[in-house]
């Protein structure tokens, strides 16, 4: 194929050897910058709280060379906590990218296609119906997420998933389970709805090592297996007539990258709750911020993440350790940022 | 009309076949007689079941009888069903038609967003408690950020991408307000919980007083926009080819899609479904046309939503479920089962 002449300004090729790779290079710096944010804004926000701790302090504990003190603060309470808010952040992000592609809306969001309803739906039957414990919410929210997951698949399902057909369904899913999750609500005594609205918000308060690991993992296999498959979505886009042509098995492509979606949405989803709009902004902000047609989807990934951490920073300067829930913060930053964009854009005449 | 096209060409070109446009007349009829039937059985059943017999004597010889009590309680609900109904149809329609987007509903825009930030609002700020109390509280909200939304969307120059990522802002926003006061403060929580779900169960007299103005006025601009937008749909430049004006067209249909849905989430609180679902049925038989459309949305959208709240009724007897979550547990899988059946009909 050949590249048009802004895309060859904009990309650079790179050779070693038998290898050679293009190089999108404002894709490129954008990344780059959006890590930086994301691990400095950790570095920080481990720092924040009851007993604060100087960024160089965290930074030396961190390597290893902090006092007894410190070093539990940072490595047995608030690294975990930074940790699982990147996973869950960058979970969302790429698992909100990968919707938005496979769908081909950018409303086409795990929040919209109601897998972050039937995550609440499996936790609030735990919370409401057995008042279960942490791990039972955690199990219920999985599983919620991934019957929910498959359901809409199977529903939308009729000779391949079509786009269209798939938000729709989805959407149709969504409203059935959201007013499920309504009715639940209101059969529950008001200490479970409230437990139930905080869990509903999303938020990092209280966790630990034992929910990063199994995040972790499913982050380190599913990524490369993500990526490994980018090409495809990316040529997707052009229709899938076109994509069948130039060799894509498209309906293996697009089942893989789906359920991939799902169990990233649904295992963040179970470790911090539904954190709200991260999944729909993040990959929308990436998108203008490469100014890169195609998923997206590593800019997308660090946006979710440097999102997430930043707006549980904002929430404990905001508002004291621990008071309010991140999925608050993020709806209205993401929000606000949102608008910021429309307002600026509208300046310059892009949309 | 092209005066020198060829003769096939110009059939080709001719309004629907007469017969075609007899069913549609007829189905329109048929529409209206389901509507009377589910309205007439939305009076008689509830925790105490009437005769037709006794509905009637309470309808047109309201002489004070239990039976003419227990109508005259259950008429004023099934008012504001039909009413809040049609509202919801008929902004549905229109905001699919405007943002060119079948996913657009009400809560797209941001009222419904609106409207919940106002209730809890009232509730925490202002000490309002009763439901009739929430009325203005809600319809303002739903008002400033429908205008919020508009201009912030591009106002003069809007584009329907543009007004669905305003809607979307604003609504994650408020939304996050919404839940950090929730989350804060118990009793709004409580008092929430059972707005959001959005029932018919509160409508009184003076609840359907306030907010009949609205209606009216939202569903006659609605209705007169079928032509416009029609246009519309065809893309700016054809549209404006065809002598129809975006600018003035686009804000019409804003404003009438706020003031209906407005209103409806004022009276019942936020029920989306129905605007979003029935608009999608009634364009798999009628085709894109807004001129079927918006009449049809307009009659069917109470026939869902009157007939989900019957059936609310019956099911919990004694108690009830509310008509928003009956609306969404059985439109859902029609829903799903209509969009899995055929093409749905593109905008």
């Amino acid at each position: 194929m050949t590249a048009t002449s802004t895309q060859a300004l904009r990309t650079r090729a790179v050779r070693t050897g038998g290898l050679s790779l293009r190089l999108d290079l404002r894709a490129f710096t954008v990344v780059v910058l959006l890590l930086v944010c994301a691990l400095a804004a950790s570095v920080v926000l481990i720092g924040t709280g009851d007993f604060p701790i100087p960024a160089g302090d965290v930074l030396k504990t961190l390597f290893g060379g902090g006092d007894a003190g410190q070093e539990f603060i940072v490595n047995e309470l608030r690294l975990p906590r930074v940790l699982v808010g990147l996973l869950v952040g960058a979970a969302l992000g790429l698992g909100g990218a990968l919707f938005q592609s496979i769908s081909r809306n950018p409303l086409g969001s795990p929040d919209v296609l109601g897998l972050s309803q039937g995550s609440t739906a499996g936790a609030l039957v735990m919370i409401v119906l057995f008042s279960g414990s942490a791990t039972a919410v955690t199990l219920g929210a999985l599983v919620g997420g991934l019957v929910t997951g498959l359901a809409i698949y199977l529903l939308a399902w009729k000779q391949g998933v079509h786009g269209y057909r798939l938000v729709l369904v989805g959407i149709g899913v969504s409203a059935v389970v959201t007013a499920v999750n309504g009715y639940l609500i209101t059969k529950a005594d008001l200490v479970d709805a409230a437990r139930a609205v905080v869990w509903m918000t999303g938020s990092l308060n209280g966790r630990d090592w034992t929910q990063v690991w199994p995040l972790l993992a499913l982050c380190a296999v599913l990524l490369p297996l993500v990526l490994a498959n980018a090409r495809g979505l990316r040529m997707m886009e052009m229709g899938d007539d076109v994509s069948y042509a130039l060799g894509v098995r498209v309906e293996r492509v697009r089942l893989l990258l789906m359920v991939a979606a799902v169990l990233l949405t649904s295992a963040a989803t179970a470790a911090a709750g539904p954190v709200g709009f991260v999944a729909l902004t993040a990959p929308q902000l990436a998108r203008r911020l490469t100014r890169s047609p195609g998923p997206n989807l590593v800019p997308s990934l660090c946006m979710g993440a440097t999102l997430l951490v930043t707006a549980d920073w904002a929430s404990q300067r905001a508002f004291g350790a621990d008071q309010l829930p991140v999925g608050v913060v993020t709806g209205v930053l993401g929000g606000v940022y949102l608008l910021w964009l429309l307002v600026t854009e509208r300046k310059a005449g892009r949309i | 009309m092209l005066v020198d096209s060829p003769p096939e060409q110009r059939a080709e070109t001719a309004p629907a076949p007469p017969t075609r446009r007899a069913i549609r007349v007829l189905g329109l009829f048929a529409s209206v007689a389901l509507l009377v039937l589910v309205a007439l059985a939305s009076i008689a059943i509830g925790a105490k079941s009437l005769p037709l017999g006794d509905v009637w004597h309470g309808l047109f010889h309201d002489s004070g009888t239990y039976a003419d009590v227990v109508v005259d309680d259950r008429i004023s609900r099934t008012v504001l069903g039909l009413l809040a109904g049609a509202a919801l149809g008929l902004s549905g329609a229109v905001l699919q038609a405007l943002t060119r987007n079948p996913l657009a509903d009400p809560g797209l825009l941001g009222i419904n967003a609106g409207a919940s930030a106002a209730v809890v609002t009232a509730i925490t700020y202002f000490g309002v408690t009763s439901l009739s109390g929430y009325v203005w509280f809600a319809f303002a909200g739903a008002a400033v950020v429908g205008a919020l939304v508009w201009f912030l969307g591009g106002s003069r120059g809007a584009t329907p991408v543009r007004l669905a990522l305003a809607g979307t802002a604003i609504s994650a926003a408020l939304y996050g307000y919404l839940q950090a006061v929730m989350i804060m403060d118990d009793a709004a929580l409580s008092k929430m919980r059972f707005w959001t779900v959005g029932s018919l169960a509160s409508a009184t007299g003076s609840t359907i007083t306030q907010v009949a103005p609205f209606f009216a006025v939202g569903t006659v601009v609605a209705l007169l926009l079928a032509r416009p937008l029609n246009a519309v749909a065809m893309g700016d430049d054809t549209a404006r080819a065809l002598g129809a004006n975006l600018n003035r067209t686009r804000a019409l249909a804003m404003l009438s899609a706020t003031v209906l849905c407005g209103a409806a989430t004022a009276a019942c609180g936020p029920i989306v479904f129905v605007g979003l679902m029935v608009p999608h049925v009634v364009r798999s038989f009628t085709g894109p046309d807004l001129r079927w459309i918006l009449p049809y949305a307009t009659i069917l959208s109470p026939v869902l939503l009157l007939g989900a709240d019957v059936l609310g009724r019956m099911i919990a007897r004694p108690a009830e479920l509310q008509v928003g979550i009956v609306t969404a547990v059985i439109g859902g899988p029609v829903f799903i089962y209509l969009v899995r059946r055929r093409r749905t009909a593109q905008l």
